[in-house]
């Protein structure tokens, strides 16, 4: 092999890259709280709704989940601003992963609330705990206790593809990636560099997950 | 100006084909490569164990994207002739091993520990033990997250749009550039996706409530 590995370009860029981790870190977190308020919202609607919510949220849920994401991703970015939305890449890209993301997230939340035990609905509603007290305490926590690996994992794979928006050049980690690639024609280590980057955030992600399910869900249960 | 009509429908149609051949090839490379990975996954070899796992975490830790990218741009360095149709073909059949790996490690597992016992007893060796006994018991547990899998594979030849590769998105965006109607193109290919995906999940969710309902008698 002939080829010299040249990373010296690659890490003289290093603030770069930095600002788009930072932005990529930035988008997803917001993507999934954001997301997860979609999916909560959509849950309760589907399992508690009307007939014609219902309705409204599968063809959500199919539309979103039978569609690829760079696909919706266009949709938001080119098509919207043709009926005459204006936003930047960056907001395009956040609104493209928040319906991506609440749409996958519906159906995980879904399947936790349908795993609640009737009785203890019905024990909840015996104290005397409003409806939404109900659904928030009684409902909707050991709801994302018993789903919490599967959301999480779902969490961490829109990180990962949020590398697609870089496709309309919403700045972020990718997109540094692909400039840089243009300017200094070292596209096999700075993306070898970058992969490497997504893998730590990946395995950062994993682990923030870890905690706040220590802080926040580590109950014991009662089976 | 050119204004969306048939010809430029059927154009996005015609690159169907190419999603669904990329598919096909994704599917069939990653389908083997998946069952090198659950077999290495679930080996007694510690080494076999600690390489596939190594490459399962690389393929599910780092973007699809990133993926395309390290073979289109990185074959060419490494001294490959390499075009869009063979990048994208070698990164999907990558990443679906690894992703198909995963799924199928996890019901070579759920397959209950005395039939693996009952095998050993009986004197079965690997082979024996693994077509005869657990692999068509493990391939029924399979058989609707694999559906469903498929769907991501589908979904996953878009990014091959990205190396410019011409398939259905590909497609979409030249006739975007040429027209300037997003809206109705990439309502188009969305449907395209659509009517290539939808079968498939209703197939596979029928499947899981299938197995559901036998598992409960």
């Amino acid at each position: 092999m002939k080829y010299q590995f040249q990373f010296g370009d690659v890490f003289a860029a290093w603030p770069l890259l930095l600002q788009g981790t930072w932005t990529t870190i930035q988008l997803s977190l917001s993507a999934m709280l954001l997301g997860l308020v979609v999916a909560i919202a959509c849950a309760w609607g589907k399992t508690s709704g009307p007939v014609f919510v219902r309705w409204i949220i599968n063809a959500y849920i199919e539309v979103i989940r039978n569609t690829p994401f760079l696909v919706q991703l266009f949709f938001f970015f080119f098509a919207l601003p043709s009926l005459g939305l204006r936003w930047t890449a960056h907001t395009a890209a956040l609104t493209a992963m928040v319906v991506n993301l609440g749409a996958y997230a519906t159906e995980i939340i879904r399947a936790g609330i349908e795993s609640i035990p009737r009785g203890q609905i019905e024990a909840g509603l015996a104290l005397s705990l409003k409806g939404y007290e109900v659904f928030r305490f009684v409902i909707l926590k050991p709801a994302l206790k018993a789903i919490y690996p599967a959301l999480t994992s779902q969490f961490i794979l829109l990180m990962l593809s949020s590398a697609v928006v870089s496709a309309i050049s919403a700045d972020d980690l990718t997109s540094v990636a692909a400039n840089l690639q243009s300017q200094t024609f070292r596209s096999f280590e700075i993306y070898i560099v970058v992969a490497a980057i997504y893998l730590v955030l990946a395995i950062a992600f994993s682990a923030l997950f870890r905690a706040v399910y220590r802080w926040t869900l580590n109950y014991p249960d009662r089976r | 100006m050119r204004t969306f009509g048939w010809p430029e429908f059927l154009f996005i149609l015609e690159a169907a084909r190419w999603t669904i051949a990329l598919s096909l090839i994704a599917f069939a490379g990653g389908a083997i490569g998946g069952l090198a990975i659950a077999l290495a996954r679930t080996s007694d070899s510690r080494m076999l164990q600690t390489l596939s796992s190594g490459f399962v975490q690389i393929f599910q830790g780092t973007p699809l994207l990133l993926q395309l990218f390290l073979i289109f741009f990185g074959a060419p360095v490494l001294g490959f002739d390499i075009n869009p149709w063979l990048a994208a073909g070698i990164a999907l059949i990558l990443n679906t091993s690894a992703f198909l790996g995963e799924i199928w490690r996890g019901t070579i597992q759920a397959v209950p520990v005395g039939q693996w016992e009952a095998a050993e007893a009986l004197g079965l060796h690997y082979v024996a033990r693994m077509r005869d006994v657990i692999l068509p018991q493990a391939f029924k547990i399979a058989l609707p997250p694999t559906v469903g899998y498929m769907v991501q594979v589908i979904k996953g030849t878009s990014l091959a749009a990205i190396i410019g590769f011409a398939e259905v998105t590909r497609a979409g965006q030249i006739i975007n550039n040429a027209t300037f109607q997003p809206l109705l193109v990439f309502g188009v290919v969305a449907a395209i996706y659509f009517a290539l995906c939808w079968p498939l999940s209703l197939l596979a969710a029928r499947m899981e409530r299938r197995r559901a309902a036998a598992l409960a008698r």
